[in-house]
């Protein structure tokens, strides 16, 4: 048992998620008879998810910071239509309508921040007002019809990597794409670990850290397999390939970067955030337009896959994206939070929905099934939080093996200090 | 029925060796208080010494059981539960913060949780009447639906009165009545406590205003460290401001102090008028035209009672992280500089360690290493990106340095106990090398030993060359600590003391009184 504690130690909430996420495709897998991990239904889960956990991973850094934003799915739709219109009235080529579609998502989003940062308007408001601004613009510069985008265009939506090089009977992008990843991960970790060690930090032992690594390459070369053997013309998905982007990009910006750390530091506790010189409107601000520019860029994937804008697009998804980053850990009081976190508790979320659906479980009760997974999620975070814990694997094993909690109050007494400076 | 005294005067209340305990800390052992019927009976004591806490026992906040002790009231012994138990034996406890709802009106606010009903129906007739009535006899003359936030301080504490009055108030008690008002508005205050004495309501006053107390108060009882030092009658004693201050202060330093020769050397830092506005009320001034400045090497310190307006300068300074800056003029090594922002501040060489370390000091989400470099994370970072190796670094060597307690600097800093949590922020500010670090009430909820590091660590940056102010209440710590001693009272800076001028009498006689001796 702490064996296994330690192979799950360090972010526990996070392997927490990702033990739920593993045992529930387990789950479906069983009960489905194999439909669960095809390439066909991974590649489909993949699609029809992406641009959800795209939001989620602007959302999560909204969240973090301890706002919200409830326009993302009126956004996302008023740049879907805004684009397919540019693109079919003004002629702009598919690349141009992306860009156009990021600027304008970057206008809305300055727009919201100015009122939540400068303003000082919360974002709940902010982001309500615009969700009912954002999905009338959509109708009014759509007139309420469908748009068709171009083929250029559907494929940052629908595209999969293209057959390039030798017939191996797998797609060789995906493989190759795959194995980059593998290397990566172990590269990454092995200069993590040997940093740590370099500078006397504790490093877990080297089979924990070992096992770890064979588990997750373990992973990724299963869903490479699965990606790389799909019906001929599909593989890796495109948009699976901009999450993938996305990911590491944001990752990187919320754990490494003095902005990344300004966000935590803000939602953590803004007033010692400010006394420490974080300039927190202005991180406000980044946040706010940050996710509106997301919002505008999963509109235009969504609207590339479905190969028309329309009225309805987005309807709901801030929801989807809001039970993601809650799913993957983020507290409601902001400060806590992370990408991947969040992009797991999307996938939890997605592999739920898909499951159900090839269970042929119908629409009404897979949202009682979801509603109920959100609450139960966040209410095992709030009981850990009240119990002193952190996580939920440490919860799981509470009756295993000791507590190696640490004694907090353990001060130096006067004699001892007086002795020292003699 | 009420007891009589030897003199033969009737006893209200009595509250016989009341002791109360925290988890480790004694606040109050074995304090007595005895109140005559009528009276007016002042409660004297430094910051700390268990004065709220000892009326936070009598009106039943901590309820009976949590204290060991008895409360004899109308000579009966009681055991109030809560507070509601103590209002209905007709005591009412204001605090110091009132406890009054601005959105809601005057008379709303006065039959708050005590409506006069009719049939279950608030009957606002019947309370409008009322509330006439007792505005009245407060001398308060406004329409009762005016809402709280509309009039000043001065007017809320008569409203907290007449909502007193409305619960036919025997004993009433006021915490720091007028800490807030001006000097009119403390004046009618203070007469209007003489007219209710005059009506036979008895009062428990606690002021740090020496001169309020000797002009209303019959007795003082004077605490000390949680313990009850002496009961002093003002007229048969004779009892003036020195005899108070005696009584409060008359206690041998308890602390130790690091050895420390201070090298002093120019001055490199200076506030020249510095004014500023309370953030919230208009024409109220929470700096009044402050000059001070600071040598190098040296520690200087700020005394005051609390809300006088010490964290109020500092954290106006600041970067203007307080209230609404009116004019005044900061100069560092000569020239004039601008501390419009906190970036500006730090980066002209300030730090600022806030009194109040869990909410204004500290992420409680955050581990140590990443608390240590916060404020100076461009000092770690290329091109924005953290460089994680030399933040681990830097925390481990501040960790050596100021003997942090923790098994690693990975650990979160809510684990911590107060003193290693005050070490890991005073390591933030240390390595954002600062010229000048404002401490605010550095030893704060700290236990003696952490202390005793914490005032090595002070001298030791004062050693360095840079400018150390500390502010605290602790008159000791202060007296122990400084080379030089700025006095604060009511915004004003009231004097300075050199290191060897200066006792806890003197401080105290500048700290509460306007005396200009500067």
């Amino acid at each position: 048992m702490n064996a296994l504690k330690k192979l799950f130690g360090g972010n526990t909430r996070q392997f927490g998620m990702i033990f739920a996420l593993v045992a529930l495709i387990v789950f479906f897998q069983i009960f489905t008879g194999g439909r669960t991990l095809t390439p066909g239904n991974v590649i489909n889960l993949f699609n029809g998810n992406s641009y959800i956990l795209i939001l989620a991973i602007g959302m999560v850094l909204v969240i973090i910071a301890g706002h919200i934003d409830l326009s993302v799915g009126s956004v996302a739709a008023f740049v879907g239509v805004s684009v397919a219109l540019a693109m079919r009235d003004w002629g702009l080529p598919w690349w141009a309508g992306v860009l156009f579609g990021l600027l304008l998502g970057a206008v809305i989003g300055a727009w919201q921040g100015l009122w939540t940062a400068y303003v000082g308007i919360p974002a709940f408001i902010v982001t309500l007002a615009g969700m009912l601004l954002f999905r009338g613009f959509n109708q009014f510069v759509g007139k309420s019809n469908t748009i068709p985008v171009s083929k250029e265009f559907q494929f940052i939506g629908s595209g999969y990597l293209p057959e390039v090089g030798p017939d191996t009977g797998f797609n060789n992008l995906t493989v190759l794409l795959g194995l980059v990843a593998v290397a990566f991960v172990v590269i990454m970790s092995l200069r993590a670990r040997a940093t740590n060690k370099a500078l006397g930090a504790d490093v877990p032992e080297l089979w924990v850290e070992v096992t770890k690594l064979v588990l997750i390459c373990g992973a990724i070369l299963y869903a490479t397999y699965l990606f790389a053997t799909g019906r001929p013309g599909t593989s890796f998905p495109i948009p699976g390939l901009i999450l993938a982007v996305l990911v590491l990009i944001y990752g990187f910006i919320a754990d490494k970067t003095v902005l990344g750390r300004h966000v935590y530091a803000v939602g953590g506790n803004r007033h010692a955030a400010e006394l420490s010189g974080v300039q927190s409107k202005k991180v406000n601000f980044m946040v706010m337009m940050n996710m509106s520019i997301l919002a505008g860029l999963a509109g235009m994937i969504f609207v590339a896959r479905s190969t028309a804008s329309g009225p309805f697009d987005g309807v709901g998804w801030e929801l989807d994206a809001i039970a993601a980053v809650f799913i993957g850990g983020a507290a409601v009081t902001g400060g806590v939070g992370t990408v991947i976190g969040s992009i797991v508790g999307g996938l939890v979320m997605a592999v739920l929905n898909n499951g159900l659906q090839l269970l042929g479980v119908g629409a009404d009760l897979t949202q009682i099934i979801k509603g109920l997974v959100l609450l139960a999620a966040v209410a095992f975070d709030v009981y850990n939080k009240s119990q002193g814990k952190r996580s939920i694997t440490g919860l799981l094993l509470k009756n295993f093996g000791r507590n190696n909690e640490l004694k907090p109050d353990e001060t130096t007494s006067t004699k001892e200090v007086i002795s020292k400076e003699a | 029925m009420t007891s009589l005294d030897t003199q033969g005067d009737p006893i209200l209340l009595e509250m016989r060796s009341i002791t109360k305990e925290f988890p480790g800390v004694k606040a109050l052992s074995n304090v007595s208080l005895r109140v005559m019927a009528g009276e007016i009976h002042a409660i004297c004591g430094e910051n700390g010494a268990g004065k709220s806490t000892l009326m936070k026992v009598l009106s039943g906040v901590y309820g009976y059981g949590s204290y060991t002790g008895d409360i004899v009231y109308q000579a009966e012994t009681q055991q109030f539960k809560d507070i509601r138990a103590s209002e209905a034996a007709g005591i009412v406890i204001i605090h110091q913060e009132l406890a009054l709802i601005p959105e809601l009106s005057i008379m709303e606010n006065i039959f708050l949780g005590n409506e006069p009903t009719k049939w279950g129906v608030i009957d606002w007739a019947e309370a409008r009447k009322r509330s006439l009535e007792l505005l009245a006899r407060v001398g308060l003359r406004e329409d009762p639906d005016t809402p709280i936030k509309e009039i000043g301080v001065g007017k809320q504490q008569l409203v907290e009165i007449a909502k007193a009055l409305n619960k036919s108030v025997r004993l009433l008690i006021l915490d720091e009545p007028t800490a807030a008002l001006n000097e009119s508005d403390s004046q009618h205050l203070l007469d209007l406590i003489l007219g209710l004495k005059g009506k036979g309501i008895t009062s428990i006053i606690i002021s740090h205003k020496l001169n309020e107390i000797e002009q209303i108060a019959d007795e003082i009882t004077i605490i000390r460290d949680g313990k009850s030092i002496e009961t002093l009658n003002v007229k048969r004693d004779g009892v003036d401001e020195d005899r108070i201050i005696k009584g409060m202060v008359g206690r041998t330093l308890e602390s130790r102090f690091p050895d420390h020769e201070p090298k002093i050397g120019e001055v490199f830092f200076e506030v020249k008028d510095w004014t500023v506005g309370h953030p919230q009320i208009q024409d109220r001034l929470i700096c009044k035209g402050s000059n001070f400045y600071v040598r190098r090497g040296e520690i200087v310190g700020f005394a005051g009672l609390m809300g006088a307006g010490r964290t109020e300068l500092a954290r106006s300074l600041f970067g203007h992280s307080y209230g609404r800056f009116i004019k005044g003029q900061v100069y560092k090594d000569g020239k004039p500089v601008n501390l419009r922002s906190v970036r500006a501040a730090i980066d002209a060489g300030l730090g600022y360690v806030t009194e109040d370390r869990k909410s204004l000091g500290l992420n409680l989400l955050d581990d140590i290493k990443t608390t240590t470099v916060s404020a100076a994370l461009n000092k770690i970072s290329n091109y924005t990106v953290v460089d994680t190796r030399k933040e681990f670094s830097v925390a481990e060597e501040y960790r050596k340095s100021l003997r942090t307690k923790t098994p690693s600097v990975e650990e979160g800093v809510a684990k911590l106990s107060g003193g290693n949590q005050q070490k890991v922020v005073l390591a933030k500010w240390m390595f954002t090398d600062p010229d000048l670090l404002i401490l605010d009430e550095p030893t704060r909820g700290i236990d003696v030993g952490a202390k005793f590091e914490i005032y090595g660590i002070i001298q030791r940056l004062a050693n360095q060359g840079k400018g150390v102010i500390v502010i605290s209440s602790e008159l000791p710590e202060l007296l122990g600590l400084s080379d030089r001693i700025y006095t604060i009272f009511e915004g004003a800076i009231t004097g300075v003391l050199d290191k060897n001028e200066a006792s806890q009498e003197s401080l105290m006689k500048l700290m509460t009184s306007a005396r200009k001796t500067a």
